[in-house]
């Protein structure tokens, strides 16, 4: 194969000419655009995975008692600001964290390369409800690191030193950066392995310097990737509860739960789930305008290996340094507890149904991780088949229920699975005489319907990345070639995708390991997954005692994490071969 | 993508599908069983429980009803949304029991037509009439009260009243958990109860002036910190003491401190109830009577008071020892009605002092 490759940016403005444009409409536009039976596929999809949101905002329209006044006085100015600003903390610390990490790991060569990439991603395997516990375990005034602070400098009161508090919303942002920054180094890192050596070599050649090309080619190149990640990385602190609560955050998410269960206000919580949803869809149009409309499309298979820059000397160790740095603070600091913890409370969550609460989580993961990929690869192709704004909008709007706390997304499940079960229950009555009770509401199915619904948008973004850089002209030439969408999908794009799905397809199933409030709500009698077996110790401030569950849930994430890290940097040119 | 380079991660996914396969053909199996397990579990010889209470504080309580009935208890623990999920499932809701861990959530229930009347002769004669509706939709069968755990090393006093709370004696001196939990929401509520809202609201205030720390955590990390010497006062629920002192590495927190019961000298301290509700179409509705009239046996009762550490709501069983070494315990008269009627103004209030900001605010 001749080594060789290029890029064909289209429409980047301003640089872009219109006639770009045109051409490309001209060549794909009108062929591919009548494809009736993909805008119907990504509808029933899109209405599938939207009822349980429209739930919400049903609810939202319907409510009867009107919190408003209270809301916008006194609830709504704090929870927006807190909400906003733990938002973009955690984001832009993971923006930095992911790309710088991404960015030498790819580049660079230095000690401990090889081994801190695959560490990098680890964080992701711990949920953000056990980091915050572990980080306030360890640095509330009562724990061991202010602790023997006191004892080091004789200080014997808390006034007599400062120390930052960690409940609080500079500790979340940074707490909920430790774990999520992986979204963003995983994107940085798949886009930057594929990017063209040439665009990087021209960069070079024209006399910018390694960082210079950092900056003016492989970063704008990366941007989509970079947004989707920060996009997801956003999007978790604002559905997280179990952890902005544990640190004292006043979020929207937290004012949508006093509203419903202090206020008895359901109605109102969905309304201020609608808000939250509004900030989502703004969120959205921010990524969109992150990535500037440019497409980058690979017009050719071929790729060359980017040589490593050594860096040597104590640079290479600073450069190893600054990439442990998120590692230690996302996984090494709360695994080493856990595993403290483990260690001195393990008789007692041995107890009580442990492996199958093991097995249920593995199963569900399973389950949720393979129907997400299924759905976000149908939803991301439906606009290439059928180049409408419906399916376009299809595959933005099926990412909505990541944006919702999970309680409030179960109670949007659960009203209508009961609403179709008592229907069906009322026809068998009806015609038949008998009862068929609830078939779907307290099943695993609705689990599994929920976790769909909360991880699509997980799926999705990798995949919808990964299949914008295959080039139209390879659609146009099968299409020419008498394929229909559907069999060049299966043909043509699918086998180019699989390490794209394979990777969404973990992601998701290392998230959906650590869903805890959907799954408390809508599982069956005596069912009990990983998380809910932690949560029901941390219910009863005891959460020590789940230390072994917790562990385990980290333990089960980390090989999908690692096999993850494969898939995505195993496109590295040149590195299998090297 | 080039195929030498796409070779490796091919295979590596080959394999990850391959092994996907073997997964789903069981998968599926669970799926399609579990699918019919709400159906499955109408069958006789069994009772179906919703419940906001912790697995762990009811579990030996069920094993022991199971033991003695032969009736299998199935259970599904969620901290929120469960009166939604019946209020949903609608007639064919397949619960028999709700458990709550606090008052507000019984009469809410009753309020949204999940539960059903109970007229039962045995419950009546156990449970005083100011822990039941009146209707009979549901009944106390344990008691806390909210008292303050003070550092014995440095609080001097011995009595306390929830309003001395607001001194600024006390300033910085105070640990409590978030505004917004149930269990401080329901207080709040009593105060607004016996203050009114201003009064209330002044408190409030004064009490967040007084806090140490940022309302956050639980209950048991205001002792904690209290020992650690950060606070020299904490919020919290009786039974957390119980548990503290079983704990090897919780019982040096509570060692250092001395549970004071609020107002004891005067209109009596704040308590709260969990409790149970009949589900309105309970399918086992006989086994679910005879559950509820268990849990309100002595027998319960005492299993309660001894593995959890809080009071019996019936005259016949007896407090635990470290129960009953609390003294005895003089409860706000105040009627449970009263205060679900208040929470939503409590709630608000809380947000208006902006209370979980906390002491600098």
């Amino acid at each position: 194969m001749v080594v060789a490759m290029s890029l064909t940016p289209q429409a980047s403005p301003p640089a872009e000419p219109h006639g770009f444009d045109l051409v490309h409409r001209l060549r794909l536009g009108r062929g591919l655009s009548h494809a009736p039976g993909w805008s119907l596929t990504a509808g029933l999809v899109l209405a599938v995975i939207g009822l349980p949101v429209l739930a919400v905002l049903y609810l939202a329209a319907t409510a009867t008692q009107n919190d408003w006044p209270h809301l916008l006085s006194s609830v709504l100015p704090v929870a927006l600001r807190e909400t906003l600003l733990l938002g973009i903390g955690a984001s832009l610390v993971a923006l930095v964290a992911g790309t710088g990490a991404a960015w030498l790991v790819t580049m660079y060569r230095f000690p401990g390369r090889s081994v801190l990439d695959r560490l990098l991603v680890l964080p992701l395997a711990i949920p953000t409800y056990i980091a915050a516990y572990c980080y306030s375990e360890l640095l509330d005034y009562a724990g061991p690191v202010q602790t023997g602070l006191r004892h080091l400098f004789g200080w014997q009161t808390a006034g007599d030193y400062w120390f930052p508090s960690v409940r609080s919303l500079g500790g979340a942002a940074f707490i909920m950066a430790a774990v999520l920054y992986p979204y963003v180094y995983l994107a940085a890192r798949a886009s930057f392995v594929l990017q063209s050596v040439c665009a990087l070599e021209v960069a070079r050649t024209l006399g910018r310097t390694s960082m210079g090309a950092f900056w003016s080619v492989a970063l704008p190149l990366a941007r989509p990737a970079l947004a989707a990640g920060v996009a997801l990385v956003a999007m978790e602190t604002m559905n997280d509860l179990g952890a902005v609560q544990h640190l004292g955050v006043e979020t929207l998410s937290a004012s949508i739960y006093a509203t419903w269960l202090q206020r008895s206000n359901l109605g109102g919580a969905a309304q201020i789930a609608t808000v939250a949803l509004g900030l989502i869809v703004l969120l959205l149009a921010v990524e969109r305008i992150a990535r500037g409309g440019a497409k980058v499309h690979h017009t050719t298979g071929r790729y060359r290996a980017i040589p490593f820059q050594d860096i040597e000397g104590w640079r290479g160790y600073a450069a190893a340094i600054i990439c442990a740095l998120p590692f230690v603070a996302g996984f090494v600091v709360p695994f080493l507890l856990l595993v403290k913890l483990a260690a001195t409370h393990a008789s007692a969550a041995l107890e009580g149904g442990f492996l199958k609460a093991a097995w249920n989580s593995l199963m569900l993961a399973a389950l949720a991780a393979g129907f997400a990929v299924a759905l976000g690869l149908l939803l991301s192709y439906a606009p290439r088949a059928a180049r409408t704004g419906f399916t376009r909008a299809a595959a933005h709007f099926s990412g909505f229920g990541y944006a919702l706390p999970g309680a409030v997304l179960a109670i949007g499940v659960l009203i209508p699975l009961a609403a179709l079960d008592n229907s069906i229950d009322a026809l068998a009555r009806d015609l038949l005489g008998v009862s068929t009770g609830l078939i779907l509401s307290g099943s695993v199915a609705a689990l599994v319907y929920a976790y769909i619904i909360r991880f699509l948008a997980v799926a999705r973004g990798g995949i919808e990345a990964e299949l914008e850089r295959i080039s139209p002209n390879l659609d146009a030439a099968a299409r020419a070639l008498g394929a229909s969408a559907a069999s060049a999908l299966w043909r043509v794009h699918l086998p180019l995708l699989i390490p794209a799905l394979g990777a969404a397809g973990l992601l998701v199933f290392v998230d959906a390991l650590k869903e805890l409030p959907a799954t408390l709500l809508l599982r069956p009698f005596d069912f009990e997954t990983l998380a809910t077996h932690v949560y029901a110790f941390a219910a009863v401030e005891q959460i020590e005692s789940g230390a072994l569950g917790a562990l385990t849930i980290v333990v089960a994430g980390l090989v999908p994490l690692i096999v993850l890290h494969n898939a995505i940097a195993g496109g590295r040119a040149g590195s299998s071969g090297s | 993508m080039s195929m030498h380079t796409l070779a490796p991660t091919g295979a590596l996914i080959g394999t990850l599908t391959g092994a996907m396969r073997a997964l789903v053909v069981p998968l599926a199996a669970t799926v399609a069983l579990s699918a019919f397990g709400a159906v499955a579990a109408r069958a006789d010889g069994e009772v179906n429980v919703y419940s906001f209470r912790e697995p762990y504080l009811i579990d030996p309580i069920l094993k022991t009803f199971t033991d003695e009935t032969g009736i299998k208890v199935n259970v599904v623990y969620s901290k929120d949304g469960l009166i939604e999920r019946m209020v949903a499932e609608g007639r064919n809701s397949p619960a028999d029991l709700l458990l709550t861990q606090e008052s507000g959530l019984l009469i809410q229930a009753k309020a949204a037509g999940v539960t059903q009347p109970l007229q039962s002769k045995v419950i009546d004669a156990a449970i005083d009439a100011s822990l039941r509706d009146p209707e009979g939709h549901w009944f106390a069968l344990t008691r806390r009260a909210r008292v303050v755990y003070a550092s014995k090393d440095r609080v001097k006093q011995d009595t306390i009243t929830y309003e001395e709370l607001a001194d600024p004696k006390w300033k910085g001196k105070i640990c409590i958990r978030s505004g917004q939990h149930t269990y401080n929401i329901a207080l709040i509520a009593s105060m607004i109860a016996h203050h009114g809202e201003a009064e209330t609201e002044t408190w409030l205030t004064g009490l967040r002036d007084n806090l140490a720390r940022k309302p956050a955590g639980g209950d048991r990390e205001g002792v904690r910190d209290v020992q650690a010497g950060l606070c020299d006062l904490a919020i919290g629920n009786t039974y957390y003491m119980a548990a503290m002192l079983k704990n090897p590495e919780q019982k040096p927190w509570a060692d250092a401190v001395k549970m004071l019961f609020p107002n004891a000298a005067d209109r009596g301290t704040h308590v709260n109830i969990s409790g149970a509700a009949l589900a309105a179409h309970a399918p086992h509705r006989d086994n679910a009577v005879k559950l509820i009239e268990f849990l309100a046996s002595p027998e319960a009762q005492e299993i309660y008071a001894d593995s959890n550490g809080e009071y019996p709501v019936i005259a016949a069983a007896h407090a635990s020892d470290l129960v009953k070494s609390w003294g005895e315990l003089k409860a706000d008269p105040l009627p449970l009605s009263e205060i679900a009627g208040l929470r939503k103004k409590a709630s608000e209030l809380v947000d208006k002092v902006r209370f979980d900001a906390g002491p600098n605010s």
